[in-house]
């Protein structure tokens, strides 16, 4: 069953097409690779599955649910768009922790947040705040963080940085996580524990979508691949396939560059 | 006369800048942020109002505003004045409203948009964004423009005496008229004290704010 149905989005900017006619389905468990040069519309399309940008047309369904619809105005009410993002999760490119919370703050403040909401809050106020604790620190400890939980986002690497933003966005545990490039920012020697974090989410069965630069990692972790240039999708499919045996020569041509260009 | 009556007599006076000084901090910052969110607010009315707001307190000497506020009124239905030292508060209220609604706003600005993103895809409410993620970095980034305002705020009190409001510049001239010239300058003393301690506090609220970049 698709967990995300994405049916001919598109968005510009002004008069330019950022994203056109762009669809694409993702089956739940799966990881989703988006590759691709820069301009070429996959950050813009991440951000539109999470609400940061409103698509000009197209559908976006969750679970065969309608989450977005360009021509109905009714599926971008504000309230309901809080509740929507949820079923996203984010990964910045440059992590965008909380600077003034520790990784724990950072990682918990969201849920203790949503839990004032809950009827019980106040009944239950210490056992709730004590659960988002517990399950905080299991999430960071997964990242392999564990001993960094009382540390401010300054004081650790852009590695350590990046695998606490990972173990926020799974606190409020979403039906799928989103990473924006979530190397780029880093030094080559910190992007491997970062990709190795991502790796065994998939591992797990984690329901994904990343727009990527790591052509390697992509090929090997991802189950589909997309190719996308000036904002359309030109290619599709397994990812070994669209990796190692690219059907359209555009695609050729940008794997070609990106093999030329690696040090 | 001894020092200490010129002392006392200097230091009551004193009190009333210091009331000036508390009642505009405390309530030109609220109305600050509020005239800051106004500005920024995308409702043009509203923004348009609030900037001209801005334009006009920014742009007119703070002694022509405090005889406006003070004269207009009983101008306007004779026998209606505000007393002196609610005229006076009033008008510096209005005054630095305005300028702390442009710290404000620069404080706000400056934070990278990819905090709020990062707090409105965690499924958080515009205010809470606001309170629990953009507030204490905006706070930790206008402490020192905020500081130059503050000391600024002190001095800028004994513009008050032009309403007759009887501060300690105006006490210390009324020495000089009694051929007493060492007081005016001897209230110089009193700011640099009141300075001193407002400096002190500036920068251990700098230093508590240090924990996080």
């Amino acid at each position: 069953m698709a967990i995300l149905e994405v049916q001919h989005i598109g968005k510009r900017f002004g008069a330019t097409h950022v994203l056109e006619d762009v669809s694409f389905q993702l089956e739940q468990g799966q990881a989703l690779a988006i590759i691709g040069s820069s301009g070429s519309g996959k950050t813009t399309l991440l951000r539109c599955l999470n609400f940061l940008e409103t698509p000009d047309q197209g559908k976006i369904l969750v679970k065969d649910r309608v989450l977005f619809d360009a021509a109905d105005l009714s599926t971008q009410r504000e309230s309901e768009i809080r509740k929507k993002r949820l079923h996203f999760g984010m990964v910045f490119q440059s992590f965008n922790l909380f600077p003034q919370y520790t990784a724990l703050e950072n990682v918990t403040l969201a849920c203790k947040l949503q839990a004032r909401e809950q009827p019980d809050y106040k009944a239950n106020k210490k056992q709730l705040l004590a659960d988002i604790d517990a399950r905080g620190r299991a999430l960071l400890d997964r990242m392999g963080l564990s001993d960094r939980t009382g540390h401010y986002p300054h004081q650790l690497s852009g590695g350590q940085q990046q695998r606490i933003a990972i173990a926020r966005a799974l606190a409020m545990q979403p039906d799928i996580l989103c990473f924006d490039e979530p190397t780029s920012a880093l030094d080559p020697e910190l992007t491997g524990e970062v990709l190795k974090v991502i790796r065994s989410l998939a591992d797990q069965n984690t329901t994904m979508i990343i727009v990527t630069h790591e052509m390697a990692f992509a090929r090997d972790v991802a189950d589909q691949v997309i190719f996308m240039d000036e904002g359309v999708i030109v290619e599709q499919g397994p990812a070994r396939q669209v990796i190692e045996h690219p059907a359209q020569a555009r695609t050729r041509q940008f794997l070609t560059r990106y093999e030329e260009n690696r040090p | 006369m001894s020092f200490q009556t010129v002392n006392l007599l200097l230091g009551k006076s004193f009190v009333l800048n210091c009331e000036i000084f508390f009642v505009t901090l405390l309530l030109s910052l609220p109305l600050g942020l509020l005239v800051c969110l106004g500005t920024m607010s995308r409702f043009r009315p509203l923004s348009g109002l609030t900037k001209l707001y801005v334009y006009l307190m920014r742009s007119t000497p703070l002694m022509l505003q405090l005889a406006i506020v003070y004269y207009l009124p009983g101008i306007l239905s004779p026998g209606h004045m505000l007393p002196r030292l609610t005229a006076a508060c009033l008008a510096f209220v209005l005054n630095y409203a305005a300028y702390f609604s442009e710290i404000f706003r620069g404080g706000i600005q400056s934070v990278p948009r990819g905090q709020q993103e990062a707090g409105a895809v965690l499924g958080m409410t515009k205010p809470q964004v606001f309170f629990h993620v953009t507030l204490l970095q905006v706070i930790k980034r206008i402490v020192p423009p905020m500081g130059n305002e503050v000391i600024t705020l002190i001095k800028d009190t004994s513009l008050a005496n032009f309403i007759m409001v009887k501060e300690i510049i105006a006490m210390a001239k009324e020495f000089g008229n009694k051929s007493m010239i060492w007081p005016l300058f001897y209230a110089g003393v009193f700011f640099l004290v009141f300075n001193g301690l407002v400096s002190l506090g500036l920068e251990r609220l700098e230093k508590r704010l240090d924990y996080f970049k």
